[in-house]
């Protein structure tokens, strides 16, 4: 290879190269606002006004979520945890069918005057691992994994993997 | 002989095996026959992988019947983004080299990558909607699909805007060089942002997290994907190749009677 077409291999490869370092460069410039949500311990951190709309993601705290009916409406209340800070929030309205306790999810709204976030709308969060509900169970009751504390671990290890505590 | 000499000879520097092989009457001798049976095998693959994991496959234990949509939407998404890759790839050898071939490759990928990005927007809302409550969020992941899907359209128009098909050729494939920077972000967005897009369900260095009554259909329902991707992709470069010979038939025959 000779002449032009090295040149040219050259100049895309140079390119290349250029275009991939500014985006590489703006995509971390703008990291914060590329993100879908804040989880709890970055609103602690920020303190957002009252009535500044955002979006709060996280774990809803096991043992915290209660719903009241309020003139036809639920109106549920429940603290999102990332497991460093907690935010309590509250919501009217009906709720995703995934919404759970020890579920991930996506709030949408502003922090009242009370230091609640008055969600307008809330986003179930899904996990990433599959697998029938006996598979599920069977985990769980080993002790290899509990859904309500993060991902399960990849499918090679189900059967060899050290059990992990006693589980429930 | 000395012609097949003189190949021979440059056949040993770089690339020169490309050149053999970049022939669209080389392509079409190889490709044409192959095409009814990759039509048939893709058929079949797609077909068996997506009844298995419709009919067969169990239901999820935290998404229940509706995480079957994943036989749908995660083939369609990693053949949109290869689909991609393979566009990217044959503009370098366009810029680089100036293959006929490549340039060919380039004009048919773009329709049919589009095609299976919109079945995976598509398939993506069916399953945000139960699951999420949202057809459409605009989070990393969600947003940069939305952006190939784009540069596949910008693709499609620019490659056939120009009177001179060699200027459209040179366009479109720096549009599509410039545009694989997507790519990386589309694969990473996940676990460079928070995301409402779940994590990485398998990974080269992580593993699956899927088990396997699960993983198999979603297996083979990809394969019959990606092979239906190639085989319309090559049936479409074949009729290409077909039509510019019968325009340059045509027009010879019109010269003739002139």
């Amino acid at each position: 290879m000779r002449g032009p077409k090295k040149r040219r291999l050259y100049l895309v490869l140079a390119v290349g190269l250029c275009l991939s370092a500014a985006v590489g460069l703006s995509l971390a410039a703008f990291s914060s606002t590329l993100t879908f949500f804040f989880s709890p311990r970055e609103v602690m951190a920020k303190h957002p006004a009252p009535g500044m709309s955002f979006r709060l993601g996280g774990i809803v705290q096991v043992g915290t979520v209660k719903t009241v009916i309020d003139a036809g409406t639920p109106v549920t209340s429940f603290r999102v945890t990332d497991g460093q800070a907690s935010i309590p929030v509250v919501y009217s309205g009906l709720l995703p069918d995934l919404f759970r306790e020890g579920q991930g999810i996506v709030a949408i709204g502003a922090m009242n005057g009370g230091g609640q976030f008055a969600a307008d709308e809330v986003l179930a969060k899904h996990g990433s691992s599959y697998m029938p509900k006996d598979v599920e169970e069977s985990l769980k009751n080993a002790g290899k994994w509990n859904p309500a504390y993060g991902p399960a671990p990849a499918a090679s290890e189900w059967n060899t993997m050290q059990v992990k505590g006693s589980g429930s | 002989m000395n012609e097949n000499v003189m190949t021979a000879g440059r056949m040993s520097k770089t690339g020169a095996w490309l050149h053999y092989f970049a022939n669209p009457g080389r392509f079409l001798r190889f490709v044409r026959p192959a095409l009814p049976w990759a039509a048939a095998v893709s058929i079949a693959l797609t077909v068996l992988g997506i009844v298995w994991g419709y009919a067969f496959a169990p239901a999820d234990w935290e998404q229940g019947d509706a995480a079957r949509i994943m036989y749908v939407h995660v083939p369609a998404a990693w053949v949109a983004m290869s689909g991609y890759a393979m566009l990217a790839g044959v503009s370098f050898f366009s810029i680089v080299w100036r293959h006929p071939l490549a340039d060919l490759a380039a004009e048919e990928i773009g329709p049919v990558g589009a095609g299976f990005t919109f079945v995976c927007l598509v398939s993506g809302a069916l399953w945000g909607k139960p699951m999420w409550g949202a057809y459409w969020v605009w989070d990393a992941r969600l947003t940069s699909v939305l952006v190939l899907f784009f540069l596949y359209l910008g693709h499609i128009a620019l490659i056939r805007a120009f009177d001179n098909p060699a200027h459209g050729h040179r366009a479109a494939a720096i549009l599509a060089l410039v545009g694989a920077i997507n790519l990386p972000i589309i694969v990473f967005s996940v676990q460079w942002w928070n995301t409402l897009h779940q994590g990485n369900t398998i990974s080269i260095s992580g593993g699956a997290r899927i088990y396997v009554t699960m993983l198999y259909p979603l297996l083979i329902s990809t394969l019959g994907f990606y092979l239906s991707f190639l085989t319309l992709v090559c049936a479409r470069m074949c009729a290409a190749i077909m039509e510019r010979r019968t325009r340059t038939l045509l027009v010879a025959a019109a010269e003739r009677a002139a």
